[in-house]
């Protein structure tokens, strides 16, 4: 993929700590712990073929291995066999007992299991330990939020769609809100722009930590998990400060933010921005450097480009099969294209390579909301566009037709011009956006978030093929999918 | 309406397999493409659909962004190109071209009477759960998908909630003096 023009980093360089056992097959690919010690040469290795053979009453029934397995064939084969209704009890008569060589199992996960992340539920199917097909079953979280969103009105619009990706609240609302005002065909304030920016990469940030601290604790370094909320939550404390929420902030409206930066915020960033690299180095240490967390991780769950590509998948999980794609990079919008930043990618596609590329986007988002605490402009927050934009709190108490304005505004919203549009943002999971058609109403006729981990998750039964049950909690956890994202 | 055909030197419908159609407007494989606030927008009917998707991966559309329903039943005035009957429901499909760094919608036309289209999940893997979702949400089926059935609601929920007939719930609010 060099000719996306780009420069890639090396995913695996972080910290100061040479890395135990960082060699590389001779295939190319890098190998897990598990085939390291079993000598084999290939991810699964040769045991893979064997076991996935298997002998039933109608004689040798082959699953290829994954190598061979073409992409579609393999949803194929576990969206038909792994379809189990909800609610269907083991049948105890259903197990032959007779029949030892048939010891596969289908193992429900979740959908209430700390691994899975909220209320995943994963179907698998197991040989031993060996993951032989996944499925995920989702929607326990399904609320219909974007039949909701045609019911309110543009304005009410952001406090429905902030609570989707709930750990990425503020990419929602600037998909919502970029959408909403290419259809209107208004410009943003410069002011209101960086605002967005500045709170778009925090939250990158922010989501990234909560990660790190979820994959710690999934892989069995416990002591993460309260650093990595710990982290996340000083960046929430500055969210505070400025929307008046830790989460589900509404704080970005069509037309601009809903209230300016508050004084001294300039100090509160440049303190993040100090203290965070300086705690990432004490988590490389903790973290990258440590031989158990790199077993756990290198070479487990493999994905490579073609697949990621046609199966959706984007984000750091895209990244990671050494595609430079980032839309801020490849679709730019706000103001990316005026700060400097690198995109980060992987070679391999293994846990590994997720877990490096979004430590490193740590450290990117950083750099980059340096840039924008010195290039901050200043002028209004929001656009003075009438239709869109309430007369100021004060003018309502000297003019009978700002508090009408108000008053219409806030009964009646605003009308959108009928057409159809979606502006695609890069959230801490990969593309989001809204797609929303408009009649010309002051409601949506139809909104739908495109949902980041929606996509990805279909990558999961790809990447745990052949892998060890535990194993594949360790690519869930690398997945980061958000469940509130996922089903909506 | 802000769609309007293509006419002069488009931006990004230029590629392989546009040609100049009658009235001016651009066709890509055959379909109509329009440009709709700065994204490029392929029509097509239900017959058209699998043609042209197939044609769109092979120019480099390689990665499938979504896929979604729209039902016009109470928003029947759209702007079409020529050529294309409005039917109640539109497939949205989302295509991005990593190579060109190019983005195109495609809206596929499909009847009430037979709500069904041509899966896409042979030509890219990744439009599997979305096409679900679109069934389960929209009630449209997709011939040839490995797994048709419900993605969000439960398997045994009756009727497709996204539908614009299908009524939301209302609680009743209760006032404290009402009941005299």
């Amino acid at each position: 993929m060099s000719d996306l023009g780009s420069e890639p980093r090396a995913g695996g360089d972080l910290g100061s700590e040479p890395r135990a056992g960082g060699d590389q097959a001779a295939a190319g690919r890098r190998l897990s712990l598990l085939d390291r010690i079993l000598g084999r040469t290939a991810p699964g290795g040769e045991d893979m073929e064997r076991l996935l053979e298997r002998r039933t009453s109608e004689g040798a029934q082959e699953m290829a291995p994954r190598s061979r397995t073409a992409t579609q064939e393999l949803v194929r084969e576990s969206g038909q066999v792994l379809h189990l209704p909800e609610g269907v009890a083991l049948d105890t008569g259903d197990i032959d007992v007779e029949t030892p060589e048939d010891e596969s199992m289908i193992l429900n996960l979740g959908p209430s299991h700390p691994s899975t992340h909220g209320v995943l539920r994963v179907m698998v199917e197991l040989d031993g330990e060996t993951v032989l097909r996944v499925k995920p079953v989702i929607g326990y979280l399904h609320t219909g939020m974007e039949k909701t969103a045609e019911e309110l009105m543009y304005h009410q619009g952001c406090t429905n769609v902030t609570r989707m990706d709930y750990l990425a609240p503020f990419f929602n609302e600037l998909g919502f809100c970029l959408s909403v005002e290419r259809l209107l065909g208004i410009e943003v304030p410069p002011r209101a722009t960086w605002i967005r920016m500045l709170m778009c990469e925090l939250n990158r940030i922010s989501s990234h930590f909560l990660w790190l601290g979820t994959n710690g604790a999934d892989i069995g370094a416990l002591n993460m998990l309260v650093y990595g909320w710990r982290e996340r939550e000083m960046v929430l404390a500055f969210f505070e400060k400025v929307t008046g929420l830790r989460m589900n902030h509404n704080y970005f409206r069509p037309g601009g933010v809903a209230a300016d930066l508050p004084d001294g915020w300039r100090d509160d960033v440049l303190a993040l921005c100090e203290a965070i690299p300086r705690r990432m180095d004490d988590y490389d240490r903790l973290l990258t450097g440590q031989p158990i967390v790199q077993a756990r991780m290198e070479g487990v769950g493999p994905l490579d480009a073609d697949t990621a590509i046609a199966l959706g998948v984007t984000g750091p999980l895209l990244r990671s099969t050494g595609v430079p794609w980032d839309l801020r990079r490849d679709f730019p919008y706000l103001a990316y294209d005026e700060v400097d930043f690198d995109v980060i990618v992987g070679t391999n596609g293994d846990c590994w390579d997720r877990y490096a590329i979004r430590v490193n986007e740590i450290r990117e988002s950083v750099r980059i909301i340096r840039q924008i605490a010195d290039m901050m402009p200043t002028g209004d927050f929001r656009t003075q566009d009438r239709k869109v934009t309430p007369p100021p709190r004060n003018r309502i108490d000297e003019s009978m037709e700002a508090l009408i304005h108000h008053f219409k505004l806030y009964t009646e919203g605003f009308r959108v011009p009928p057409g159809e549009a979606y502006v695609p943002v890069e959230s801490p999971r990969g593309e989001s956006g809204c797609f929303i058609v408009s009649d010309g109403t002051a409601k949506p006729y139809r909104m739908h978030m495109r949902a980041a981990s929606f996509a990805n998750l279909q990558s999961m039964a790809h990447m745990a093929r052949g892998a060890l049950i535990a194993d594949m909690i360790a690519i869930v956890s690398t997945i980061d999918p958000v469940l509130g994202d996922v089903d909506r | 309406m802000s769609d309007r055909p293509v006419a002069d030197q488009p931006s990004d419908a230029s590629g392989v397999g546009t040609q100049e159609g009658p009235g001016g407007v651009r066709l890509w494989h055959g379909c109509p493409v329009v440009e709709s606030l700065g994204a490029v927008v392929v029509h097509c009917n239900r017959e058209d659909y699998l043609t042209l998707c197939r044609g769109l991966r092979d120019e480099g559309y390689a990665m499938p962004v979504g896929v979604t329903g729209v039902d016009y039943l109470t928003h029947p005035g759209r702007v079409l190109p020529e050529g294309i009957r409005a039917e109640r429901f539109e497939v949205v499909v989302e295509l991005v071209s990593l190579e060109q760094r190019k983005r195109v919608r495609v809206r596929c036309q499909v009847p009430a009477a037979d709500p069904s289209v041509p899966s896409l999940y042979d030509i890219w893997p990744g439009t599997e759960a979305h096409e679900r979702e679109t069934y389960d949400m929209f009630g449209i089926r997709f011939d040839g998908h490995p797994d048709p059935s419900r993605i969000l609601m439960p398997e045994d929920w009756e009727g497709h909630p996204l539908r614009k007939d299908y009524d939301t719930g209302h609680v009743p609010v209760k006032f404290k003096e009402a009941h005299q």
